[in-house]
């Protein structure tokens, strides 16, 4: 096995791209953004999968085990699968503290930290509402923290990479100007989000979010508090149902159904939609889905 | 929310009440309803604005007046500093509170899985009625930035509390390498390594009963290296003092146990990913003894001394809907044991004490299966069999003593069919109902029952594949 360490070693400079570990979809699309040709990104999951509920498979572990950059949210969101691949994958660059390991959330402001801390209250995250990716502008400051990351460890290419992240944040600048003239009627639209993953993108446009289907976080509506919804609904509290690609559809439908609001899918990452190829698709799909329901 | 409601009734009403007594005119009464909407909505928004600048504040007070955010300098810092008390350093701590109401057709006390020499204290379906059963208390944290530390106490199913775990481990001092060293479960097999509150089952399979005493702890050394392949290939050592049955303490320098693992996993699709795994165990046992009646039905204790040496093969596989476990998910797990001891075994060892060779060849395996068919539900099957065989007995063969003074070394196929279904109110509770018809004894079947909880407080620990 020594011998087999030392050839691995040995080899390890000849591979010139930065592995990188996304723990999700967003993540995986602003690395390839941010890293061009000069990265290998590999995505952990999909935009079909809850982000609190991800198997710790071994194809992660493996991946986690040569990455030299891990990107996640952080906030807790992945405390259920990203402790085990840390512990287990051998690899002191993508541990807490390290340039190799980037928990986003750190870097933004959060929204919906708790006064209290009771599991009482359901799935709540004691550093905020995870669910950060929703705003662009947090987008934007990850985005800055990669750049300066990648030039960080992989020196010789920073200069690739401070060109190619000054063009990004440019072009998601401008985005983000269209973005919010082009949302401008949605403001004030209240929304009913079957789980409170849509905080940063209904405060970033001015929505106001009325009240969720699950009755505490990440606890499943029960027919009962279903039906509770409904007379908490009538008579027009609220304009829009809305469901993360990733939910179970049939809670927000039967809402739907006996409520008469429309139910909007929302991308809620990269790939939850076939219009959200990638992070500016996201933005532009959320937008087209909303402005069409509330038509 | 409550308070803005409130103001808005309060304001509405002291403008309502004195309505009626200027009423005089429609035009009049119309303009001043429409004054008091104009004045409501005005108060509500200052309202808004005021509570939601208090939110800022309270939960970003830096952030509050920070600029707009892409004229804002590269945040290299958390925008939160942690807190500075003084048990801000304070380890993880998780309690798993588990327990059960067992109704068990036949005595516990006579349990024994037959044609096996017994040993460990984690055989059988434990006692009656309510149980506090396999609670554990576990305490972690990052030792410095080489180590890190885990501890785990436990309530076994003898209401005792023992360590079931207190290791040290270092994860990545070379590339792939994670070490471990202190009290672990070992690596042998797939459902070793797993608290048992991750069990699909209240119980662990007759296998680990008859081969383990239950689940195999290792006083020792682990190290594991992980190859740097997109696929997972992981190859493992492990030894130590080998004092758990199948091995016994036998006051010796050195080591006692040695054992190589190997476990290879992927993906298959989005959908499915799998693990399977082999694992090699050789210990010593020395003086090892159990209790057992002879030809004439009298008390003796008997004891092994030689070589235990295990072999396993493992596989796990899961299934869910594009990955999402969220509301289906499927998982499918089995496993092959097989154990060759070789030795002398002596014939009431605290009495006569008669010696002979002794040569057993045993094996045992279970297969389950446990589907999630909707949120919160989940039902398992799971079915096994182990085989005996006929143990080699140096002094049976020799004439000196018969078959018959070794009842429970008779050859036996102990089987158990176990069914069960569970419900979680939220991924941190748990209730389950098993039902077992276990047929580990000579000729008897016994038909079992549990109910189980499981509940997890503190820390959100996570979970291994």
């Amino acid at each position: 096995m020594a011998g087999a360490l030392a050839l691995f070693t040995a080899c390890a400079p000849a591979f010139a791209t930065v592995n990188i570990f996304a723990c999700l979809p967003e993540w995986a699309a602003l690395a390839t953004e941010l890293g061009g040709n000069k990265v290998s990104v590999y995505q952990a999951s999909n935009a079909m999968q809850d982000p609190h509920r991800i198997e710790a498979r071994p194809s992660l572990v493996a991946h986690m085990r040569s990455a030299d950059l891990a990107i996640c949210t952080g906030a807790e969101l992945e405390i259920g699968w990203l402790p085990v691949l840390q512990q287990t994958a051998g690899n002191q660059k993508v541990q807490p503290g390290q340039p190799g390991f980037i928990a986003a959330a750190e870097f933004v402001d959060r929204l919906e930290v708790p006064s209290r801390l009771d599991r009482a209250d359901g799935d709540i995250h004691p550093a905020g509402n995870p669910h950060i990716q929703l705003d662009p502008h947090n987008i934007a400051r990850v985005g800055q923290v990669l750049t300066q990351r990648l030039s960080q460890i992989d020196a010789p290419d920073a200069a690739y990479y401070e060109s190619r992240g000054k063009d990004f944040q440019n072009r998601w600048a401008q985005a983000i100007s269209r973005w919010e003239k082009d949302a401008a009627p949605l403001k004030g639209l209240r929304l009913v989000p079957y789980h409170k993953d849509s905080v940063y993108l209904i405060k970033w446009l001015g929505m106001v979010e009325v009240m969720n289907v699950e009755p505490k976080p990440g606890i499943p509506p029960s027919a009962g508090h279903l039906s509770d919804l409904v007379g908490r609904l009538k008579g027009g509290a609220a304009d829009v149902i809305t469901r993360s690609a990733y939910q179970d559809p049939k809670a927000a439908a039967s809402l739907a159904e006996k409520t008469g609001l429309p139910v909007v899918e929302l991308p809620y990452t990269v790939g939850g939609t076939p219009g959200a190829k990638d992070l500016f698709g996201l933005f532009d799909d959320s937008i087209t889905r909303l402005k069409a329901a509330k038509k | 929310m409550f308070r803005k409601v409130t103001l808005a009734a309060a304001v509405g009403a002291a403008f309502a009440a004195p309505l009626p007594a200027i009423a005089a005119d429609d035009a009049e009464v119309q303009k001043i309803r429409d004054e008091i909407k104009d004045l409501k909505e005005d108060y509500e928004t200052r309202v808004r604005q005021l509570e939601q600048r208090l939110e800022q504040t309270e939960q970003h007070p830096a952030a509050a007046a920070a600029a707009p955010v892409q004229s804002a300098p590269m945040q290299s810092a958390p925008m939160q500093s942690a807190p500075a008390s003084p048990n801000a350093f304070n380890p993880a701590i998780s309690l798993i509170l588990g327990g059960q109401f067992s109704n068990l057709q036949r005595d516990p006390e006579t349990y024994q899985i037959g044609g096996f020499i017994p040993g460990g204290d984690e055989v059988g379906p434990g006692s009656r009625s309510f149980n506090l059963g396999e609670s554990e208390l576990t305490v972690s944290a990052s030792i410095d930035p080489y180590f890190s530390g885990w501890f785990v106490m436990a309530v076994n199913s003898e209401n005792e509390v023992e360590v079931e775990e207190g290791f040290v481990q270092n994860s990545g001092a070379i590339s792939g390498l994670t070490v471990k060293f202190g009290r672990m479960l070992s690596g042998f097999g797939y459902l070793n390594e797993i608290h048992a509150h991750a069990w699909d089952f209240v119980d662990s399979p007759l296998v680990y009963q008859a081969f383990f005493g239950g689940q195999l702890k290792e006083d020792g050394i682990q190290a594991r290296w992980l190859a740097p392949t997109p696929v997972l290939v992981e190859v493992g050592v492990e030894t130590g003092r080998g004092s758990a049955f199948p091995g016994s303490d036998r006051n010796k320098n050195g080591v006692n146990s040695a054992m190589l693992f190997a476990h290879v996993g992927d993906d298959v699709g989005i959908s499915n990913s799998y693990r399977v795994g082999a694992s090699y165990r050789a210990t010593k046992a020395q003086d090892r003894t159990y209790d057992d009646v002879d030809s004439l039905g009298t008390p003796v204790t008997n004891a092994f001394t030689g070589d235990s040496k295990m072999w396993g093969v493992d596989f796990v596989w899961k299934w869910a809907p594009n990955g999402n476990t969220v509301d289906r998910n499927f998982k499918f797990q089995a496993e092959y044991l097989h154990r060759t001891e070789d030795g002398r075994l002596a014939f009431d060892s605290t009495g006569a004490n008669l010696s002979d060779a002794y040569r057993s060849r045993q094996s045992g395996w279970y297969v389950q299966g446990a589907y999630q068919f909707m949120p919160r539900w989940r039902f398992g099957l799971r079915y096994e069999e182990l085989s005996s065989g006929t143990p080699d007995i140096g002094l049976v063969n020799s004439g000196v003593l018969t078959a018959a003074d070794f009842p429970r070394l008779a050859e036996n196929d102990p089987k158990r069919s176990t069914a069960m279904i569970d419900f979680s109110p939220s991924e941190f509770s748990r209730f389950r109902l098993q039902f077992a018809r276990d047929e580990a004894r000579f000729n008897e079947a016994d038909n079992q029952i549990f109910l189980q909880y499981i509940m997890s407080l503190g820390t959100h620990g996570a979970h291994k594949f």
